[in-house]
């Protein structure tokens, strides 16, 4: 579940959240592009994290390295500016299964 | 022509990546692998200074390179223009960028070795991902670096002509990015070197309906441009320079499968119905609203399995009744009158991202899942029936429960469903108060009690994937066991006799819906052992039908009978092989590679 540990300002949030891949093929190229794309457009830092590997969600690299198949639980921390706004952001992504179909 | 020094009926065996026969020259592709990368150490600051810009410089021309290369795709390959997306983000990646700018200014050394030395960190980066699909992204950075490299050193890239003939593309590696460039009107086939099944190019290859043989070790070597090329791409093999007897026998086979192909593209639309007049059912598998269109097109009879998953895994919050009433009643609607058989959540606790508590579970497989889950949470299971009900009232749906292994479960999830019509009527809303109510066979214990469990339920389907993990004690994700999963192992053919004995004696239909159902190796076998009907992935649908329509009852009977006299698995596989190799040769042949690729 989400958890939010705002400061005063609500600026410099800092937000979890746990995410299922659940498309069919996990987060190979399509899927990873789709979260680098995403968290580039946000100015926030986020953070995807799968068995004490870390990837910065700008990376596609780093997103493919985690090696995320289907039914992987990621979890994922979004610190920064809008940090609210980019983990929607990103949950929706991982919702619609990275718009495939 | 071919000369004494030619190759003659070389066989070579490469990895089926694309399905279909092709005969046709060969074009070689300039061996474009490696540029020649050299050690330069930079001996002042201002030469660092120099080395980073003429990287970056490099950088913006690759990248203008890509922009072009996806303007110019041309509109067969527009669905996959997202693989130059992926290289520009790769081209960007601080992997790449930074890390070699880095290397240029720590290790005082060349743009060429310090990209070499990043694109090495992030090959051993990639070695290390378990996931073989992902894994093998490690192409797609190479494909970049390669064409950074170029930039650097000024090597120009070696251009695709416009093939006047009609040729099969033979390359050490096409990289996606430059087969979208190609003329596809000319170009029959592929070859290549490297990729395996989920390579770009074997997966662009079947969208584009075009055969490939990938992974086929020193093809450049092997084959010159203009050598006749026998390109199967059902078997993997490739046959060089092929003489006549060959030619011959691979052109009644190229023969063979396009009918065969054009057959069951026909007989799809017809019902599967034997030769002795035995009508059965063929239906469809689906997750997503969006396989609804496909379902439809294939011809299906209906859904079998519906799975209804997708909508809980969501991380927030659980679906409404009011969302998953509006997602049923949309399939319902669309298949009306078609049957929809909607499966209640078949999933552990495990699962649920907002579930956490019950996540520790040693083993899920026999865990806190499916009917045992739905039972025990009850305001979920609750909400998911009364969506289920009020979808009904809008096309055929029947409901199943998955996992169940003793009557009471049955019961117990019977009764709620009562409740809730009550509710439903009390509250005025429209449902079938007939709705039928299907039982899941999966577990041992349920086959064992089928003559009871046929008494309280309205149909059965078969999920022979637990069923045959479970009964073998074999989870097939382990790969020092997965071998012994066997379909056709003889205590699975009796449960299955079983099963369909005891539903057929109370006058209930039996279905089958895990993946023996949906390949046609033993579609004939199902249809002999009784089983009413089969739900499938939708790419199956063609060639199952194709089998129903050209077997009869009777045969397929007997055929079962004899099966099940065979007391080991290789007895059984054998005469079941050797049954199919004979009364359906082609379905034999080609069915299973049509089934397995993105057909």
């Amino acid at each position: 579940m989400m958890s939010n540990m705002t400061d005063l300002d609500g600026n410099n949030a800092d937000y979890q959240a746990k995410l299922l891949v659940c498309n069919r093929l996990g987060l190979h190229a399509r899927a990873a592009a789709r979260i680098a794309a995403l968290a580039q457009e946000h100015q926030a830092k986020i953070i995807l994290e799968k068995n004490g590997l870390q990837a910065d969600a700008k990376s596609i690299l780093e997103i493919l390295s985690l090696g995320c198949g289907p039914g992987t639980v990621v979890q994922v921390r979004v610190q920064g500016p809008e940090a609210s706004e980019a983990l929607q952001a990103l949950q929706e992504l991982f919702r619609l299964r990275f718009g495939e179909s | 022509m071919a000369s004494e020094t030619w190759p003659q009926n070389k066989v070579l065996k490469g990895i089926a990546a694309s399905p279909g026969i092709i005969i046709a020259p060969a074009h070689v592709l300039a061996d474009r692998s490696r540029v020649q990368v050299f050690y330069r150490y930079l001996g002042s600051r201002q030469q660092v200074a120099g080395e980073q810009e003429r990287f970056r410089e490099a950088i913006i021309r690759t990248q203008q390179e890509l922009s072009r290369s996806k303007e110019a795709i041309p509109e067969d390959f527009r669905e996959h223009a997202y693989i130059v997306d992926t290289h520009m983000l790769i081209l960007q990646d601080r992997l790449l960028l930074d890390e070699t700018l880095r290397l240029i200014q720590e290790e005082k050394i060349n743009a060429e070795w310090a990209l070499k030395q990043a694109v090495k960190k992030a090959q051993e980066l990639f070695d290390q991902i378990a996931d073989p699909y992902i894994r093998s992204r490690v192409q797609d950075i190479e494909d970049v670096s390669e064409r950074i490299m170029r930039h650097l050193t000024g090597t120009s890239p070696s251009s695709f002509t416009n093939f006047k003939e009609p040729v099969i593309i033979v390359a050490r590696n096409l990289s996606p990015v430059d087969t979208t460039q190609m003329s596809l009107k000319r170009v029959q086939g592929f070859i290549t070197e490297m990729g395996g099944k989920t390579s770009h190019i074997a997966i662009m290859a079947q969208s584009l309906r075009i055969p490939a043989v990938v992974g086929l070790e020193n093809a450049v070597r092997e084959i010159d441009t203009g050598y006749t090329l026998v390109l199967d791409g059902l078997t993997g093999k490739v046959i060089i320079n092929p003489d006549a007897e060959t030619m011959s026998l691979y052109l009644a086979r190229k023969k063979q499968f396009e009918n065969f192909k054009a057959e069951i593209n026909r007989s799809s639309f017809m019902p599967a119905v034997t030769l002795d007049d035995y009508p059965t059912r063929i239906l469809a598998n689906i997750e997503f609203q969006d396989e609804l269109d496909l379902v439809l097109d294939y011809g299906a009879d209906g859904i079998g399995l519906y799975r209804t998953e997708f909508l809980y895994l969501r991380q927030h919050y659980l679906p409404t009744e009011e969302e998953l009433f509006e997602d049923y009643k949309t399939v319902a609607h669309i298949m009306k009158p078609k049957p929809v058989t909607i499966r209640t959540l078949d999933i552990g606790g495990d699962k649920f991202a907002s579930y956490s508590q019950y996540v520790q579970e040693m083993n899920p497989a026999l865990g806190l899942r499916a009917i045992r889950f739905s039972l025990k949470e009850q305001q979920i299971f609750r909400s998911q029936l009364r969506a289920i009900l009020r979808a009904s009232a809008f096309g055929t749906v029947r409901i199943m429960f998955p996992l169940i292994s003793g009557v009471q479960e049955v019961l117990a999830a019977r009764q709620m469903l009562e409740e809730i019509k009550a509710e439903l009527q009390q509250e005025g809303l429209n449902f079938d108060s007939q709705i039928p109510v299907g039982v899941m066979i999966e577990v041992p214990a349920a086959v064992m009690l089928a003559d009871l469990l046929a008494q309280e339920a309205d149909f059965f389907s078969i999920g022979t994937n637990d069923l045959i993990q479970y009964a073998l004690a074999i989870d097939r994700g382990n790969k020092y066991v997965a071998e012994m999963y066997q379909p056709l192992h003889p205590a699975v053919l009796r449960m299955i006799k079983q099963v369909v004995d005891a539903a057929h004696a109370a006058g209930i239909p039996v279905a089958m819906c895990g993946e023996m159902a949906g390949d046609p190796i033993y579609t004939p076998i199902l249809l002999g052992l009784g089983v009413d009907e089969l739900s499938m992935n939708v790419p199956s649908i063609p060639v199952v039908k194709r089998i129903v329509r050209i077997a009869t009852l009777a045969e397929a009977k007997e055929f079962a009978h004899q099966a099940l006299q065979l007391g080991s698995i290789d007895a059984v596989t054998s005469y079941v092989t050797n049954f199919m190799a004979r009364r359906f040769p082609e379905v034999f042949m080609f069915g299973r590679e049509l089934v397995n690729s993105n057909y």
